[in-house]
């Protein structure tokens, strides 16, 4: 039973980084961008975060743990942001390649990542790492709740950024299906010709559905740094993180509510060796995501179910005169 | 009652074409005006200036009697003008409510009670059988129509234009539509129909506007005519355009379709139990309303359309070969038989060419294949080029570079069809070879038409003008919605006899 | 046209004809000078001296015969692999699996390597590998290509998702099976000399290979038949099927070429440039590969030139990690800023701005 309970806490905490990567992407996609480029903005979510709570600690010396949770949530989205824009407006604007601009915004994203946690290190002349008080306000669970026993570490046992995350994808469900923004939205990535002639600014409901999901993904770039890795820079840390939250978007078909599940699942395969070592090789439950993932796509061409397939401009920039 | 809209000195040119020239228009309030005109005769350029997809290069819109500038759909929409265009405007992934509500401003929740409620009130007032919370993908081609509508008058639009609507329907969900907007039109909206279907206009109309070729023609009252003399203005007199036609030497049957019929992927018949023959050294016309099943004709004799039955079988021109059937084959194993069908088809920088691609590029589409040699011969289609743009006098920067949707469009047509001569078919498909040319351009298609004619070539002339049809074909076949409705001699036939049969079938009317 | 002004926007986008040739590479050359201005920008945050840094990358990368030696190594599998993508995105087929197809083909090569080294006599066992490798790469680039022309598979993420698979089942011989018996750490042995390529001017033989390929691939492209069908369907299918193409056969035979070549930078790579087979024996290769394949807009040519630029940023930022403490990472961010910024200079290119009151000026 224990065992049990501990894997489901396990695999909580390995699929948050993944919800927000996840979410992020599913925000951009619905307009009919594809961002290749998550794991880019996901170091550079992860840097900036870190390096946010850790000169905040260098410059009031006492620092107070959920205002260092603050400024590094709020320097991880900016930077997050930042990546998006450089993708939107090359891909929205200047009607680049999607998938070679997502793929150019990995490169930069991940040396940008490598290269401050680096250019940190050297100048303190150590390895960056937060103190305590922030390092433990990143891990609290939920005061006196946490201490029920079984529902209190099932449910309120795990730091903030979870339930940030799990509020993020119930946020973009309510967005996606009970607004007229969000309805909008899902017109300009079916059919962003269509949305045009309703009246729907497709420019800015590209940009700011990119922006913000890149945002959203620099945040579980900086869970990764701050929780994973205790607020450690690591080299290489993200890597491979963002790919799977890329994988992940396909695993959800596209629904913020699916991806919740969808990332426990994607999070309990990565920890499943430790607590089910079923004698095969582990390198075998790594890969298991993306062949699930394989063959969601594979089934989802196949079947041609309507609502389960990807929005149906993506990849594709739209120009009106192109009619 | 007053006029809801006026058109005044309305002009519109692309390019070289003036779609409209000078049209004024009025449409009443209350009322439901047809605007009829043949293909290209600017119908739904007109109306699309209306709607705010184009802004008229010169004259004056007045709506209600104020004169105003549309420069975008929602413009128009702020006027009270929507248009339910023939391919329709809706996300499939939605539901009929989400696609009525699209786009518009209101408070941020969507409140999808309170938008049934007031898609119900609407559909209960006019009539319409809607579900607000089916899916688009789910719908028939009906019901979406019924949706765009709901969506126009959920905006407030009181003139509401319809681009061909009925050229999807069945007849009952025409005569259903038909009773929508008697009802609409009697709760005073204005219905503008844009239609080429003539018993429709005299069914369901009030006035009937005719355009000809760009040209306003008159407004007359639906009771005061009748077909006969709407056909006359719509087609016009007779012109006389000189067009040489020598006579057939020796026809044989070269090409005999028996009975086919075609299914397109939405699951509509688009041809249903069609048979003729083409004959060696003629000219079979295929006159017929756009859309009538001619494309699927073509590419279904081609070997690229799926058939469900019928045949077409090839008769060899050499003595002592037995007929093929061709289909079930595809453009490989057609020629593979020794049969040589040039085509040249209705999409010509979509299909017929590659765009990007110059003019030698292009010649090697047919003849890539030549040789056993890992290589393309790129001599042979240089020197093709070459002799196409010489003797078709194209005019192109150069043969290889310049990619061929950098030509204007007759010189893309001269490429195109100097290609499939090339290849010295014994049948030639031409679908609408000169829309779209100058006036000389297209003498030089008619010229080279006639050429492969005179060779014994079994040539098929897919056309829209009925001037041209009726001088330059020995025998033209009438299409009426997927239909065979006759087939006349060119040099007997009458403009309005084929004008008729285009909208009927033997007598009957020309719907499914 | 009283009292109906129609108000012209600001800035109006319009597609143009076609720039001049010169004009088009001025363009790129100035976003080349500006991404290395913002490049230096950063450099000059960091409080050194631009030109100093640059000067030392450039000579770092190539002033001495085994930096240059070593740039060489580095642009070969980049070269190779952009190869090996043109024909799948000339064909408008989105591989982004040559990274996976890379891994096939080095899994398969090391195999031989490993177990059939001693069975083998030296020319025999390297030609084996090689077509193991190929084999492998265009197995592993065939399958999405199936799935494709059969239901339209998104391409894009079915190659992406493979990438991954193929990686975990390299771990898994490298942690077992094909683990190294005298090593405690999880790594692969060295290969035996026999099974390594041999040098001409002190780099593996690879480098004339993928010249080699470079004009093969050129040609292909641009005379051969199958080259020709590779446009056609690109540019239109139905133009494709109109002209009597098989189209799905063209899709999969098309991808088993891409993904060979790739498979053939696996082998290269481990059989040349590293000796053995590691996770890293890709090392992200395929995906700069994509962007040096896009930017070179499908030349083979011009990849030479682009795949080297890259390398030398890679070569010599080790260069000035060392003299300026810059850290490595920094290619990473360079190579990330020039490719944004010869992304999108293609955009003005390809349109041209209209402002208001300018009227029709062709630009």
């Amino acid at each position: 039973m224990d065992k049990v309970l501990n894997f489901l806490v396990a695999a909580v905490l390995a699929g948050t980084p993944l919800l927000f990567g996840t979410a992020g992407e599913v925000l951009t996609e619905k307009s009919g961008n594809l961002n290749l480029g998550v794991e880019g903005m996901m170091f550079m979510g992860g840097v900036a975060g870190l390096a946010g709570a850790y000169y905040y600690e260098q410059a009031v010396g006492t620092p107070i743990g959920w205002v260092a949770i603050l400024i590094a949530v709020a320097c991880a989205f900016l930077c997050g942001v930042l990546g998006a824009l450089i993708y939107g407006f090359l891909t929205i604007t200047l009607r680049a390649n999607q998938n070679v601009t997502g793929l150019a915004l990995t490169i930069f994203g991940t040396g940008f990542g490598n290269f401050f946690g680096e250019v940190m290190h050297n100048s303190v002349g150590s390895y960056v790492a937060v103190c305590d008080v922030t390092k433990n306000a990143f891990s609290a669970g939920i005061p006196v709740l946490s201490g029920l026993p079984v529902v209190g570490k099932l449910l309120f046992s795990y730091n903030v950024l979870v339930y940030l995350a799990i509020a993020v994808a119930l946020g973009l469900a309510w967005f996606l299906g009970r607004t007229r923004k969000g309805l909008n939205l899902i017109a300009v990535g079916e059919s962003p010709a269509t949305a045009d002639a309703a009246g729907i600014n497709v420019t800015v409901y590209k940009y700011l559905s990119t922006c913000i999901g890149g945002g959203i993904a620099g945040l579980g770039g900086m869970y990764i740094v701050m929780v994973t890795c205790s607020g450690v820079w690591v080299h290489n840390c993200i890597s491979g993180y963002g790919w799977l939250a890329v994988a992940l978007v396909i695993f959800a078909t596209w629904s913020p509510l699916r991806s919740i599940f969808c990332a426990l699942v994607f999070g309990g395969l990565s920890v499943l060796r430790y607590y089910l070592p079923l004698g095969i090789p582990m390198q075998i439950y790594d890969i298991l995501p993306y062949v699930v993932t394989v063959i969601v796509l594979v089934a989802i061409s196949m079947r041609n179910k309507r609502e389960s397939q990807p929005p149906a401009s993506l990849g594709s920039a739209y120009f009106r005169e192109e009619r | 009652m007053g006029n809801a809209i006026e058109l005044k000195g309305i002009t519109k040119v692309f390019g070289e074409v003036v779609a409209n020239n000078k049209v004024d228009l009025t449409v009443r309030e209350g009322e439901i005006l047809a605007i009829l005109g043949e293909n290209g005769s600017g119908k739904t350029t007109l109306m699309n200036m209306l709607s705010g997809i184009y802004y008229p290069d010169a004259g004056q819109i007045f709506v209600h009697g104020k004169e105003v500038s549309i420069r975008s759909p929602k413009d128009a929409f702020d006027l009270g003008i929507g248009m339910i265009h023939q391919h329709f405007k809706l996300v499939d992934v939605l539901t009929a409510a989400e696609n009525i509500v699209l786009g518009l401003p209101g408070q941020g929740k969507l409140d999808r009670k309170a938008i049934s409620a007031q898609i119900g009130e609407i559909s209960g007032k006019y009539g319409f059988e809607i579900d607000p919370a089916r899916k688009i993908y789910d719908m028939s081609v009906s019901e979406k129509q019924t949706v765009e509508i709901v969506k126009v008058l959920y905006r407030g639009a009181d003139v509401l234009i319809l681009d061909e609507p009925t050229a999807v329907l069945t007849p009952q969900e025409t005569d259903k539509l038909f009773q929508i907007l008697k009802t609409m039109a009697a709760d005073g909206k204005s219905i503008i129909i844009i239609t080429h279907k003539l018993h429709e206009v005299m069914s369901v109309s009030n006035r009937v506007a005719v355009l000809r070729k760009g040209e306003y023609i008159d407004t007359v009252n639906t009771p005061e005519t009748n077909p006969q003399a709407l056909t006359d203005m719509m087609v016009g007199h007779a012109v006389t355009l000189n067009i040489d036609r020598p006579e057939p030497r020796d026809p044989v049957d070269r090409l005999a379709v028996e009975a086919l019929t075609c299914v397109n992927g939405e699951g509509v018949t688009v041809l249903k139990d069609v048979s003729f023959t083409a004959r060696s050294g003629e000219i079979l016309g295929i006159a017929g309303i756009a859309g009538s099943g001619q494309k699927e004709l073509c590419e279904a004799i081609a070997g690229l359309q799926p058939v469900q039955q019928g045949h077409v079988y090839y008769t060899p021109a050499e003595e002592g070969k037995d007929r093929e059937d061709l289909i079930g084959k595809d453009p490989m194993a057609i020629r593979d038989l020794g049969v040589s069908l040039a085509f040249v088809p209705e999409d010509r920088l979509g299909m017929g060419l590659v765009a990007s691609m110059g003019m030698a590029g292009n010649m090697m589409l047919r003849s890539y294949r030549s040789g056993k040699s890992l290589l393309v011969d790129r001599r042979s289609p240089r020197e093709l080029a070459e002799v196409v743009m010489k003797q078709l006098e194209v005019s192109a920067p150069d043969v290889t570079d310049t990619p061929v949707r950098r030509l204007s469009g007759g010189n893309v047509q001269k490429v195109l069809v100097g290609r499939e001569i090339a290849s010295a078919p014994t049948v030639l498909m031409a679908a609408y070879p000169v829309r779209g040319l100058d006036i000389n351009s297209s003498y030089t298609i008619y010229r080279l038409l006639n050429e492969q004619k005179e060779k014994g070539v079994a040539v098929i002339y897919v056309g829209e003008d009925l001037d041209v049809l009726l001088e330059l074909c020995d025998r033209i076949l009438v299409l009426c919605g997927g239909q065979v409705s006759g087939v006349v001699e060119g040099r007997t036939a009458t403009k309005e006899q084929v004008g008729l049969m285009m909208t009927q079938v033997r007598g009957k009317e020309g719907a499914k | 046209m009283s009292g109906a002004v129609h108000q012209e926007p600001l800035v109006r986008i319009a597609k143009r004809d076609s720039m001049p040739r010169g004009k088009a590479w001025g363009v790129r050359g100035l976003s080349l000078l500006l991404a290395l201005a913002a490049g230096g920008l950063l450099v000059l945050v960091l409080g050194h001296n631009p030109l100093a840094v640059y000067g030392d990358l450039v000579k770092g990368a190539l002033f001495t015969k085994v930096a240059l030696r070593e740039t060489v190594k580095i642009t070969i599998p980049l070269l190779g692999t952009a190869l090996a993508i043109a024909p799948a995105f000339k064909m408008k087929f989105w591989n982004i699996g040559a990274e996976g197809q890379i891994m096939a083909g080095a899994i398969a090569s090391t195999y031989f390597a490993l177990f059939w080294a001693d069975r083998l006599p030296g020319a025999a066992l390297l030609m084996v590998m090689a077509l193991a490798a190929i084999a492998a790469g265009a197995l592993w680039g065939l399958l999405p290509a199936v799935f494709k022309a059969k239901w339209g598979t998104n391409e894009t993420l079915f190659t992406l998702m493979l990438n991954y698979i193929i990686l975990g089942v390299e771990k898994y011989f490298q942690n077992g099976p094909w683990k190294a018996p005298t090593s405690s750490f999880p790594k692969i042995a060295m290969f035996a000399p026999a099974a390594q390529l041999p040098k001409v001017f002190g780099v593996h033989i690879g480098w004339i290979i993928v010249l080699a390929a470079t004009v093969l691939m050129f040609l292909y492209l641009r005379y051969s038949k199958q080259g020709y069908e590779i446009y056609v369907v690109g540019e239109s299918e139905a133009t494709a099927r109109y002209a009597g193409m098989n189209v799905p056969k063209i899709i999969m035979r098309t991808m088993l070429l891409s993904g060979g070549l790739a498979g053939l930078m696996g082998f290269l790579t481990v059989s040349g440039a590293d000796g053995t087979l590691t996770e890293n024996t890709a090392g992200g290769v395929g995906f700069t590969a994509i962007t040096v394949a896009w930017l070179a807009k499908l030349n083979p040519f011009a990849m030479v030139a682009i795949a080297f630029g890259l390398a030398i940023l890679q070569k010599g930022s080790n260069t000035i990690q060392t003299n300026f403490k810059i850290p490595a990472s920094a290619s990473e961010v360079l190579t990330g800023i020039l490719l944004f910024f010869m992304l999108g200079c293609e955009f003005f290119i390809n349109y041209r701005l209209i402002f208001r009151g300018k009227g029709e000026n062709r630009g």
